[in-house]
């Protein structure tokens, strides 16, 4: 398929970006998105030109890495998925594509469509994770009773990849999405009950600190997770942060 | 719990708090309007109790015009620092296909209902108080009778204003109908009750404001 590109060009960070056109050719629709995306690079690079900068890692919707704003929707039209996994069979031949970097002043662009998202690991630092013994003599995971049920929720919160779709989608830039995952993995497992109020207060304290947006409960978020994250993270970070809070 | 309205959790537990206390007392004016058509006689005793009961007046009247003054500033704060944590603009964003229209503009349906308040104020509120504290007429009567019920109706001939009440009562629903979920979300609620919760709540986003403009409509035209 032939397809019109309109993709943000920014050179750095300091730099005024803008929407420059390209055209791609002979395009598979058995290619992934960034497959097609290294083809217009291929193309750029042998013109002479400048390649359009892109974040990817794995391209096994695993790392969280590929980001891109795609025809109006943070990892393009389709559901469930990261940038590496969209195929371009969502696309018709003489489609134009409009591709943008995540946008949040939490986001700060790096390069083209390379966002810094350093702000999610500020976060993680701030509270995500548990203080365990490493000693040599640390007590066997599996000797701790954990209900089907609150493993399994644990386990659909710990799934979160930080890719910042969530971010992107919110029309409020809120990390609540993020933070409420994070927030949760822990929460629902004993491991996590020592350093749970300390949690939740310092994760959304760096989340305000940072920049992010009020929630306000839209459920973008929730649609544009590639990962399923559920909204019931947040509420169960609102009752977290609430409990901890008002108790002082 | 000091500092509590700097977080965003914290800002977003007020907004709640607010918006179910409106919920609350706009089931209770809803209530009462209802008797305007089913009853004018318990209607005009059922307002001259409220208009004149001093826990009412001098109590929970002004619980109820911080609650409504706290919403909008609040829903105006929200709303700036949200802007703020935007950065650029997308060129291209398609709002409609993860949200819904409600969701993504409170603060138009929220605008709309505030200008319709400051007319509904003027309406009635402005000259009840008149009336009651500044002539100090707290009889209640008019012409040896009450007066509630034949102010209402007064109220609602002129078509434009029954016209201008049912379009303030349209984005009342549109606000309700995202915002009733929103608000328990917010509060942390999200439990094996939510699903019933959210019908519940497009059920009052829905009846009420109905019902607010059958209220209008039925004076306009039985007055």
């Amino acid at each position: 398929m032939n397809l019109t590109l309109k993709i943000w060009r920014q050179k750095d960070s300091q730099a005024k970006g803008q929407m420059v056109d390209y055209k791609v050719t002979e395009i598979s629709e058995h290619m992934s998105f960034l497959e097609m995306m290294d083809v217009l690079n291929e193309q750029l690079v042998n013109s002479g030109e400048e390649p359009v900068a892109f974040d990817h890692d794995c391209r096994e919707g695993i790392c969280g890495m590929c980001s891109m704003y795609i025809n109006g929707e943070a990892h393009g039209p389709d559901r469930g998925i990261t940038t590496c996994q969209l195929h371009m069979r969502m696309f018709n031949d003489g489609d134009t594509i409009t591709i943008e970097p995540f946008r949040a002043a939490a986001f700060p662009v790096i390069k083209d469509l390379v966002v810094d998202r350093m702000s999610f690991e500020r976060i993680q630092q701030a509270g995500g994770y548990i203080s365990v013994n490493t000693s040599g003599n640390t007590q066997d995971a599996n000797s701790i009773p954990i209900s089907k049920h609150a493993a399994d929720e644990a386990m659909d919160a710990a799934t979160c990849i930080g890719c910042g779709a969530c971010v992107a989608s919110c029309k409020n830039s809120s990390a609540m999405l993020f933070v409420g995952a994070k927030v949760s993995q822990y929460a629902l497992l004993p491991q996590g009950q020592v350093e749970a109020a300390d949690r939740v207060k310092n994760m959304v304290a760096q989340m305000d600190l940072e920049g992010f947006g009020n929630c306000t409960n839209t459920g973008a978020c929730e649609v544009e997770c590639p990962k399923g994250i559920s909204l019931e993270n947040i509420a169960r970070m609102n009752r977290e942060y609430l409990s901890t809070t008002l108790k002082g | 719990m000091s500092g509590i309205l700097n977080s965003s959790i914290g800002r977003k537990f007020a907004m709640a708090l607010s918006a179910l206390f409106l919920m609350i007392f706009i089931l209770q004016h809803f209530v009462i309007n209802m008797l305007s058509v089913l009853s004018p006689d318990t209607f005009n005793e059922v307002s001259h109790f409220m208009g004149t009961f001093w826990v009412i007046q001098y109590l929970m009247q002004p619980v109820l015009i911080f609650g409504v003054i706290f919403h909008f500033v609040m829903g105006f704060v929200l709303e700036i620092k949200n802007k703020k944590a935007n950065g650029v603009k997308y060129v291209k964003n398609n709002g409609a296909a993860n949200s819904t229209w409600m969701s993504r503009n409170m603060i138009w349906s929220g605008g709309f209902i505030l200008v319709f308040l400051v007319i509904h104020f003027i309406d009635f509120w402005i000259p009840e108080i008149n009336t009651k504290y500044i002539v100090g007429d707290m009889s209640g009567m008019h012409d040896g009778e009450f007066r509630y019920f034949h102010e209402l109706q007064e109220k609602f001939v002129p078509i434009w204003r029954v016209a201008l009440y049912c379009v303030g009562f349209v984005f009342l629903a549109l606000h309700l109908l995202h915002g009733f979920g929103s608000a328990f979300q917010s509060t942390g609620v999200n439990n094996k009750y939510t699903k019933g919760l959210q019908g519940f709540g497009k059920a009052y986003a829905i009846l009420i404001p109905l019902g607010f403009i059958f209220i209008a409509l039925f004076h306009h035209f039985t007055h």
